[in-house]
C-alpha cells in the first residue's frame, strides 16, 4: 500500500503538472480583436538600428489603424481590421531559427495568435516558413530578404505573404547602377554575412554583374564574417590589402555600424568604394560619422529614399514617426508599416467582398493574393509567386552630407521599375539572371 | 520476497497517465512535453556522468550530431522518424565511443572544457558550411511512422506517442543499469578511483561505458527535438549554451532519480515559457534567479522534495 502511495507520487509530479496546465488552458481569444503576433529584433545586435525601428513603424501603423486616423487612401475604412481592434503581440526575434520556431508554436497554439507579420532575419523566416504552412497560419513577412522563401522553401504559398522585393532586386539594381556610375570599374569583392541573406546578396549581385559588365572581374577572396560578430579587423585588413576597387555588402544593423566604425578609423573608406544594399538605417543614428559617397540603397524606396516624397499617406507617416520618436523613419520602420498596411488592405478588402462581415483567413488571403495596394513610400504589387511575394520600384544612389541642413541626403538617385529589378512571375530568380534577363523592363 | 522496486513502478504509471494524456493535452502543452521529454532525456546522459563526478559541458555536441544526423538524414529523401531517430542516436554513440577513447582519461574541470572544446568544432564547422544553411540552418520536414503520414495535429500527437515509448524504455534501461555492478561502480569511481582499480576493475572502462551511453541518449534528444520542432540551427542545437541548459536541467533535477531529469527538463521548459511570455527582454534573468534559488534552497535538486517529505513521513515510526 504504502509502496503504491509513494510511487503514484513519483507518477504525480511528472503528470500533475502537465496535467494541471494542459487540460485547463485553451487558447484565450477574445472574439472581437484580431491578435497581431509582431516578432522583431528588440535584443541582441538586430535590435537598435533595424529591429527597434521596424517595431516603431509597426507601431505607428497599428495604433493608427485601431484609432482609424490613417489618411488617404485608408481614410474611408472604418477602425481596426474589418471594423475590429488589433491586439499587438509583439515580442523578441532573436535567438535563432529553432528558438523562433518554438516560440510561433507557442505563440500559435497557447496564445491564440490570428495573424504574424513581422520576422526580419532572412534565416528566421526561412525556419518559418514550412511551420506556418503546416499550422496554416496566415504570415506575412515584410522585412526578410532572402528569395528562397519561395523559390526553394515553398514554391506554392498558401499562407506566407512578403510584401517587399527580395534580394534579387538588389544585386539587380546594384549592378544596373555600377554600369550606369562607374563604367571603368576594375573589379569588385564583397563582405557579407555568412547566412541566407548574406549569401544571396552576393550571388544575385555578382550574377548580375557578369551579365551587365562581363569585362568586370569578381574577387575570389570576398570575406565572409559570422552573422552578429561584430568584430571586422581581419576582413577589413583582407579588404585593404585586395586589388578590387569596389566593395559589395550586405551587412545590416549593428553589424554594418561596427563595420563602418572600425573601416572609419582604418581609412577603408578613402581607399574603396563601398556599395552598401541596407545601410539607410544607420545614416540618421551616425549622423556626421557616416561614410559620404558610399552608394547606398534601402532595399526598396523606403527611409531616406522617401524624405520627399509628397503623399498624404508619407507625409502624415514622417510627421507622426518624427513627433514620436524624435528621429526620422528608416527603411525598417517603412517596411514593418507596410506589412501592416497589407493587413489592413486585405481585412477591409475581404470583409467588403464578404458583405461587411468579418472575413475568415482564406477569404483575407484571397484578397491579398495577386492584388496591388498602397504602401506607405510606393505601390505594392502582390504579383510574383503566384500573388504572394510583391515587387516594387527600386532606388539607390550616392550618400552625401548636407552641410546647410545638418542632415544627411541621396545624391543622384536611380529609380528602376519593378520589372526591371525583379525576375518575371513564376521565373526562378538565379535562372533568370543566367539566362540574361531576359523579360526585364527597364 | 522480491523487492519492488519503486522507480520502475513510478515510471510506469507516469508513463501510462502521459500516453493517456497525450490525447487530451493542449497542443502548447504537447509541444512543451516533447521538448522536456528530448532535453530530459540528454540530461539523463549527463545524470549518469554525474554520478561518476564528471560534469560535460559539451553535451551539445551529442545533442547536435544527433539533430543534425537525424535532419540530414531527411535531405536525403529519408522521413521515417524509427529510422531517423535510430540513425541519430546511434551516429552520436558512435562519436561518443570514439572520443571516450581521449575523454575518459580526463576528470574535473579538465573533462568539462575538452567536451566543450569538441562542441564548439562542431559548431564552427557546421556554421562555415553553406549547405547545411550555416548560422541559418534547415527546415526539416514532418516525419512518417512506418509508412504512417499524420497531417495536422496528428504529427505532434504520434511524434509524442513515439518519444513516450522510446523514453520510456530508455528511462527503465537507465535505471536498471545503474543498479548493476557496473552501474552501481559510478560512486565508487567518483569516491575513490584507485580502490575500484585494486578492486579489479577499470575506472576508464567503466568512464567510457557511460561516456557512449550519455552519447547515445543525447543523440536520441537531439533527433527527437529536430523532427518536433521542424527546424535545426548550430546556436540552438551545437552551441555552448544548449551544453549549459542540460548542465542546468541536471542541477535544477538533482541526481536522485532517472525520473528526475524529466521533471526538471519540464520545470526549466515552463519557466522559460512563461518568463519569456511575461517578460520578453527578461526572461535569462527569471532562468538565472530560479536556477539560484534552487541551488540556494534546494541544493539537492528539485527531487530531493520528495526524500524531504519521505522522511516527514517517516518520522513519526520509531
Amino acid at each position: 500500500m504504502n509502496i503504491m502511495k509513494r510511487s503514484g507520487r513519483v507518477a504525480l509530479l511528472a503528470t500533475g503538472l502537465a496535467a494541471a496546465i494542459g487540460f485547463t488552458a485553451g487558447a484565450a481569444t477574445a472574439a472581437e480583436t484580431v491578435v497581431m503576433a509582431v516578432p522583431t529584433f528588440l535584443t541582441g545586435a538586430g535590435a537598435p538600428a533595424f529591429g527597434v525601428p521596424a517595431r516603431n513603424g509597426a507601431e505607428v501603423i497599428i495604433e493608427a489603424i485601431n484609432k482609424g486616423t490613417l489618411p488617404a487612401p485608408y481614410d474611408k475604412s472604418g477602425k481596426g481590421l474589418a471594423g475590429r481592434q488589433i491586439e499587438a503581440l509583439i515580442y523578441d526575434e532573436s535567438g535563432g531559427g529553432v528558438k523562433q520556431v518554438a516560440e510561433f508554436r507557442n505563440k500559435v497554439q497557447k496564445q491564440g495568435v490570428d495573424l504574424f507579420v513581422g520576422y526580419i532575419s532572412s534565416g528566421t523566416c526561412a525556419a518559418i516558413t514550412p511551420v506556418a504552412e503546416e499550422l496554416k497560419m496566415l504570415t506575412i513577412f515584410p522585412i526578410c530578404g532572402t528569395p528562397r522563401i519561395f523559390e526553394e522553401i515553398n514554391t506554392t504559398p498558401k499562407y506566407v505573404f512578403r510584401t517587399m522585393g527580395h534580394a534579387t532586386a538588389d544585386g539587380v539594381a546594384e549592378a544596373l547602377y555600377v554600369k550606369a556610375n562607374m563604367a571603368d570599374v576594375k573589379g569588385y569583392t564583397g563582405i557579407n554575412q555568412n547566412y541566407a541573406w548574406g549569401q544571396d546578396s552576393w550571388r544575385d549581385f555578382d550574377l548580375a554583374m557578369k551579365q551587365l559588365m562581363p569585362a568586370v572581374p569578381a574577387s575570389d577572396k570576398a570575406q565572409w564574417p559570422k552573422i552578429f560578430s561584430g568584430q571586422y579587423g581581419a576582413e577589413i585588413s583582407a579588404l585593404m590589402l585586395s586589388e578590387e576597387p569596389l566593395v559589395h555588402s550586405s551587412l545590416w544593423g549593428g553589424d554594418l555600424e561596427a563595420f563602418i566604425f572600425q573601416g572609419s578609423a582604418r581609412g577603408l573608406f578613402r581607399k574603396k568604394k563601398l556599395l552598401f544594399s541596407v545601410a539607410d538605417t544607420s545614416v540618421y543614428r551616425l549622423g556626421k560619422k557616416v561614410p559620404t559617397g558610399v552608394i547606398l540603397g534601402a532595399r526598396g524606396p523606403y527611409g531616406i529614399f522617401a524624405a520627399n516624397v509628397d503623399t498624404p499617406l508619407n507625409n502624415w507617416f514622417r510627421k507622426v514617426y518624427i513627433d514620436r520618436y524624435s528621429t526620422p523613419p528608416v527603411g525598417g520602420s517603412y517596411q514593418a508599416a507596410q506589412g501592416v498596411l497589407a493587413a489592413k488592405f486585405a481585412y477591409d478588402k475581404a470583409a467588403a467582398a464578404n458583405g461587411g462581415k468579418f472575413p475568415s483567413t482564406d477569404q483575407v488571403i484571397a484578397a491579398l493574393e495577386g492584388a496591388t495596394y498602397q504602401g506607405i513610400a510606393a505601390e505594392v504589387h502582390m504579383n510574383r509567386s503566384n500573388g504572394h511575394q510583391a515587387a516594387t520600384i527600386h532606388q539607390i544612389g550616392i550618400l552625401e552630407w548636407d552641410k546647410d541642413a545638418g542632415e544627411p541626403i541621396m545624391t543622384k538617385v536611380a529609380t528602376f521599375p519593378a520589372d526591371c529589378v525583379m525576375p518575371p512571375p513564376g521565373v526562378n530568380g538565379t535562372e533568370w539572371l543566367k539566362g540574361g534577363m531576359k523579360g526585364a523592363k527597364c | 520476497m522480491r523487492h519492488i522496486d519503486k522507480t520502475v513502478v513510478g515510471l510506469t504509471i507516469a508513463f501510462l497517465a502521459l500516453l493517456f494524456a497525450d490525447f487530451f493535452m493542449a497542443e502548447w502543452m504537447r509541444f512543451i512535453g516533447l521538448q522536456s521529454l528530448a532535453r530530459g532525456t540528454v540530461a539523463l546522459g549527463l545524470l549518469v556522468l554525474w554520478r561518476t563526478g564528471l560534469v560535460s559541458f559539451g553535451h551539445a555536441l551529442y545533442f547536435g550530431f544527433g539533430a543534425y544526423a537525424a535532419a540530414m538524414l531527411t535531405l536525403l529523401g529519408y522521413h521515417d522518424a524509427f529510422f531517423l531517430v535510430f540513425a541519430g542516436t546511434l551516429i552520436a554513440g558512435l562519436l561518443a565511443f570514439l572520443l571516450g577513447f581521449l575523454l575518459r582519461r580526463y576528470r574535473a574541470i579538465f573533462f568539462a572544457l575538452l567536451n566543450m572544446a569538441f562542441s564548439m568544432i562542431l559548431y564552427g564547422v557546421i556554421v562555415k558550411t553553406e549547405a547545411l544553411g550555416s548560422t541559418d540552418g534547415f527546415s526539416v520536414l514532418a516525419p512518417t511512422f512506418l509508412g504512417y503520414a499524420p497531417e495536422g495535429e496528428a504529427v505532434q500527437t504520434t511524434l509524442f506517442l513515439f518519444t513516450l515509448v522510446f523514453t520510456y524504455l530508455i528511462t527503465l534501461g537507465v535505471h536498471l543499469y545503474l543498479k548493476t555492478t557496473l552501474g552501481g561502480m559510478s560512486m565508487a569511481v567518483r569516491e575513490n578511483e584507485i580502490r575500484v582499480e585494486y578492486l579489479g576493475y577499470s575506472a576508464e572502462k567503466v568512464i567510457h561505458f557511460k561516456y557512449v551511453l550519455s552519447g547515445l541518449v543525447a543523440g536520441f534528444g537531439g533527433a527527437i527535438m529536430a523532427l518536433a520542432i521542424g527546424q535545426v540551427d548550430p546556436d540552438s542545437m551545437a552551441n555552448w549554451t544548449v551544453s549549459g541548459e542540460f548542465v542546468f536541467i541536471t542541477i535544477l533535477s538533482g541526481i536522485g532519480n532517472v525520473a528526475a531529469t524529466f521533471v526538471g527538463a519540464l520545470v526549466f521548459e515552463l519557466i522559460r515559457t512563461y518568463a519569456f511570455e511575461y517578460a520578453p527582454q527578461f526572461w535569462q534573468f527569471i532562468l538565472g534567479g530560479s536556477l539560484l534559488a534552487i541551488i540556494m534552497f534546494l541544493p539537492d535538486g528539485i527531487w530531493s522534495v520528495l526524500s524531504r517529505l519521505r522522511k516527514a513521513e517517516k518520522a513519526p515510526s520509531p
